[in-house]
């Protein structure tokens, strides 16, 4: 509307700002230009690192005081996670860490504790990741007392009440049903089992009948085997008075006898063959792509060239896949990835993308674009220098809370990494060259390695997938519980 | 003045319970460390110094969202979103001169193609090809003169962390972290970026969001659900249109609709920068100002009036869907502003917050019916008059017409009995501590005031909202639940699973 009315005006004006940003800029008595926008130098900043100290039963604790706000956090880590779960009772810790809290103590139930806690605004709460569980509180300083209470008792003597174990049974079986609608919840779970193999235990998926499989029996067992002081990393945070927190704890902990030692199983590794993956789903109209390799883990000595790697070519938004595929190409929305690296195993390298049906072997093969193109541009000095500032000078936000210290601290325990890690990270990314950083796409990024999965709705497809080259179907057809027909999904009755 | 205030407060204070005082503590703790300042252009800024590391957070709040996006331009409150990220006329950009003129023939180059593709009689497709082509030379043309993604490059250089910003149907905001050294460089990329913005590279991006569309509503369930869900509760008000625009808007729009909507709303009068960190007010105001002040003065943009009016009958939606079963209905309550305000958070508080909620206790523990249920106000928003949803998980082997009885069980005995003196208590406790829980946040406490100054006009109603719970009585929820809980008030949505069978997908949802 009035498009012609408006058109002589809008290019009067824009002669206009032409003029002044040619020649009056710096007129303007203000930095016309970012470049000319001083950095002071960032003020020393000395973060106030946790007290560790160890109770002759193995324990370690981390103190970190912190008055800002009447307020406690605390967390205690037990080695043994889901990746120590047998195959045939896969979800066991899922449900071990539910019902841990959920099935209350042997004094008082999980509704009870419930009610307790609540009515003080306070949380104590029970978790499990690949490798460890958790059971984490956090409370208003004045109630502190009684919600350690809490948290010890939980720690020394769960019951895991039969009724809770059958609630978060049923849980997993709503999970497992719904676990297919969703199509980045299928490329998340797919990739995981093309990267490390379908039984490794990196990759278990449970089912109806490993669910129904678990028993009181396994969780006390877990339980048993697992919660020995000698396993477990302590940290609390907050507004406390740390000698009168160490007098607790001493008195919580010291007389708790120093369990077995923890030895790390063997965890069996095996990649799905290079190759082509797909799940056809009718209902979608994008398809979800992942390029699966196995990576390597942070003791590498690469992991800082790695680093570096990952920022210039998939990380933040000037890195080459979101700048070429998401802002010059206009194929996804989300765009990205690198090499994986995880603490104590090998991460998964990932590329990954969502792009409407239409585009989805283009899509393919702009990914595969980008790596092809390291070869004859490797990443530059000028994007080197980008990513390194990238990396190095929001360094600052690892440690910009004390909770946060702590929990880096925390970790770098729990996996044996030296407790300054953080400062060696600094000093390799530092140092890294150019030269480091061009030799990581050679050494682990392998277009001939991947197994690409796609997930989306083949019948919209811009060419079949089998133009690319050979293509696996995967099943993800959600197996029946025991003893009921092969019907997951029921009709609508209408 | 702040002397008279807590002369008052002492009077106050001594009838009232010991958490309101250490509350009120926290009003005088934030007086010391906060400013706010209206610029002579009507920007608001909002200072909190907050010294445990030398980094800062910042939020720009700009008053506009999908509820202002025109009529056939659905989506392009997100889509100007999107574009603050391309950069200005000195930021992205080899040359700006030619870009500019480079740009104004993409314009117009677009007008001519949709104006002749969008023809109902006489539509001559052969030209229709030809400018489509002009069309698609012209952004070849201009993308010659684009330094992609320079703006975030520079931000993210400059150790910016959580670089981000989200549009709802209420408002658009902007947030990122920085050290506390870049104060200066943050404040020129961020005015700058709404003094000189410029539409590079619109179209390109416009094929993200629609990607970011197909992501987030066309191939998830949840999503495709709660589109058809809003279309249908509201009539009246823009709240049934999607936020992320439907993909007929989204075809059609151009830079010049998105370069109107940004001169008519992204106005210092319509907009709220807050910042929080290791930072001087003294010294950060003026830095703030000096760069901020060049935003040119214009009256803040009307406000949107039409109201939804009563709903009059029960409204159904059912999606036959792939999907396992979900149950959704919503009940039309007033806006954020209203009395009532406080009464339907200690609602939402009672029915469904955490394992001693009302919803929890029936549902998923006792009936076992449901993975889990909840209830919330604020959608689709909270700025007009909106819903207060309530939703269940059927468990396998259940329905939704389970979980939806269960529900009206509990609403039912929400209008008929009085809560419990524990529960009210309850309620009151968590809502002192978790305000507590989220002061320790720069970016949190950014975006919370910003929002708030938006919205009431005093920061100061960061606490007083615990102050509007601690208020509310037994007799309130039921006089509430009663006059809003009612089938008249109500617009369900389910999905039933049906078997794939080999439809089409959905291209775009309802249109």
């Amino acid at each position: 509307m009035n498009r012609n009315y408006l058109k002589p005006q809008l290019a009067f004006t824009g002669l206009l700002l032409l003029w002044l940003a040619f020649f009056s800029a710096p007129c303007f008595g203000q930095a016309a230009d970012w470049k000319q926008i001083k950095i002071p130098t960032l003020p020393a900043f000395h973060p106030q690192e946790p007290r560790r100290f160890q109770l002759p039963n193995g324990m370690v604790i981390f103190l970190q005081e912190d008055h800002e706000l009447p307020l406690i956090n605390g967390v205690a880590r037990i080695r043994g996670g889901s990746r120590e779960e047998p195959a045939a009772k896969a979800g066991l810790v899922d449900i071990y860490s539910e019902v841990w809290r959920t099935g209350g103590t042997k004094s008082q139930t999980g509704d009870q504790l419930d009610d307790f806690l609540e009515a003080r605004a306070a949380k104590v709460e029970t978790a499990s990741t690949i490798d460890s569980t958790t059971v984490g509180l956090s409370c208003l300083k004045q109630d502190f007392e009684d919600v350690f209470k809490v948290f010890l008792d939980l720690l020394q003597n769960p019951e895991f009440r039969p009724d809770k174990l059958e609630l978060a049974q049923k849980g997993a079986f709503d999970a497992i049903s719904r676990r297919n609608d969703d199509i980045n919840e299928i490329v998340a779970r797919e990739s995981a089992k093309l990267g490390y193999g379908p039984n490794s235990p990196y990759a278990h998926v449970p089912e109806y009948a490993t669910i129904m499989a678990i028993t009181r029996q396994d969780l006390l067992n877990w339980h048993r085997t697992y919660v020995q002081p000698n396993n477990i990393i302590l940290g609390f945070s907050g507004d406390f008075d740390p000698a009168a927190m160490e007098a607790k704890i001493r008195q919580a902990f010291e007389a708790w006898p120093k369990g077995p030692d923890f030895h790390e199983p063997d965890l069996p590794i095996n990649p799905a063959k290079p190759g082509y993956y797909l799940v056809n789903k009718t209902d979608v109209n994008q398809s979800a792509i992942r390029m699966i390799e196995l990576g390597t883990t942070r003791k590498n000595p690469d992991y800082y060239a790695i680093e570096v790697f990952n920022e210039a070519f998939g990380g933040g938004f000037s890195s080459r896949l979101f700048t070429n595929i998401r802002s010059k190409l206009g194929l996804a929305y989300s765009v990205g990835g690198g090499v994986g690296t995880s603490f104590d195993h090998p991460g998964l390298t990932r590329l990954g993308m969502g792009t409407k049906s239409e585009s989805t072997v283009e899509s393919i093969q702009a990914l595969y674009a980008q790596i092809d193109d390291l070869t004859p541009h490797p990443i530059s000095d000028e994007e080197i220098k980008r990513a390194k500032d990238a990396i190095l000078n929001s360094f600052i936000f690892n440690l910009d809370t004390p909770e946060k210290i702590l929990r880096e601290r925390m970790a770098y325990e729990f996996y044996g990494y030296p407790p300054d890690f953080l400062e060696n990270y600094r000093t390799g990314i530092e140092k890294t060259t150019r030269e480091e950083v061009n030799r990581i796409p050679g050494k682990y990024l392998h277009k001939d390695k991947f197994a690409v999965l796609v997930v989306g709705n083949t019948a919209e497809f811009d060419k079949p997938l089998t133009t690319l080259g050979p293509v696996i179907t995967l099943d993800i057809t959600i197996l029946p519980p025991p003893g009921e027909p092969p019907a997951p999904t029921k009709p609508s009755e209408k | 003045m702040k002397q008279r205030t807590s002369r008052f407060a002492v009077i106050v204070v001594v009838v009232i319970l010991f958490v309101t005082l250490a509350s009120a503590q926290d009003v005088a703790s934030f007086e010391k460390r906060i400013t706010v300042k209206k610029l002579d252009n009507g920007l608001t800024v909002v200072l909190l110094e907050r010294p445990e590391a030398p980094v800062f957070s910042f939020f720009t709040h700009v008053d506009a969202g999908s509820v202002q996006d025109p009529l056939s331009g659905t989506g392009l409150a997100h889509m100007m979103e999107h574009m603050a990220f391309k950069g200005t006329d000195k930021i992205g950009t080899t040359n700006y001169a030619a870009e500019k003129v480079a740009l104004e023939k993409v314009e117009k180059a677009y007008a001519a193609y949709n104006d002749e593709r969008h023809k109902r009689v006489g539509r001559d497709e052969q030209k229709v090809k030809q400018l489509e082509k002009a069309w698609q030379d012209a952004i070849q043309e201009a993308q010659k003169y684009v330094v992609p993604n320079q703006f975030g490059e520079i931000v993210e250089a400059n150790g910016g962390e959580g670089m981000n910003a989200f549009t709802s149907d209420d408002e658009t905001g902007y947030n990122y972290s920085m050290p506390v050294n870049r104060l200066e460089l943050w404040a020129y990329l961020e005015s700058e970026r709404f003094l000189h913005p410029v539409m590079r590279e619109f179209y390109k991006e416009r094929n993200v969001v629609i990607e970011e569309r197909r992501m987030r509503t066309d191939s998830n369930p949840i999503g495709r659900l709660l589109e058809q869900f809003t279309a249908e509760a509201f009539a009246a008000h823009p709240y049934h249109r999607p936020t992320v625009g439907w993909m007929s808007d989204l075809n059609t729009f151009s830079a010049t609709d998105a370069t109107n909507f940004f001169h008519q709303y992204y106005l210092p009068s319509n907009m709220v920068v807050a910042v929080v960190g290791d930072i001087k007010p003294t010294e950060a105001m003026p830095i703030i100002e000096k760069y901020f002040g060049r935003l040119p003065a214009k009256p803040k943009p009307e406000e949107f009036v039409t109201a939804e009016p009563p709903q009059g009958s029960e409204r159904n939606v059912v999606l036959h869907d792939p999907a396992q079963p979900v149950f959704l209905e919503g009940y039309h309550r007033p806006d954020y502003l209203n009395k009532d305000d406080a009464v339907y958070d200690a609602i939402a508080d009672v029915m469904s917050n955490g394992r001693t909620s009302r919803l929890y206790r029936t549902l998923v523990r006792d009936k076992r019916i449901a993975a889990f249920a909840g209830g919330f106000s604020g959608l689709p928003g909270n700025k007009y008059p909106h819903l207060f949803a309530f939703f269940g998980f059927p468990l396998p082997g259940h329905t939704p017409q389970e979980v939806r009885d269960a529900i009206h069980a509990e609403i039912e005995r929400l209008k008929t009995q009085d809560i419990t003196d524990d529960e009210l208590k309850m309620i009151k406790t968590r809502a002192k501590a978790n305000l507590l829980r989220r002061l320790a946040d720069n970016q949190g406490l950014a975006q919370q005031l910003a929002v708030i100054v938006t919205r009431y006009g005093d920061w100061r109603q960061l606490f007083y909202e615990v102050d509007r719970i601690d208020k509310v009585s037994k007799a309130d929820i039921r006089r509430v639940a009663n006059a809003t809980f009612v089938a008249t008030n109500r617009t369900v949505g389910v999905i039933e699973t049906a078997k794939p069978n080999g439809a089409p997908a959905p291209q775009g949802g309802a249109q």
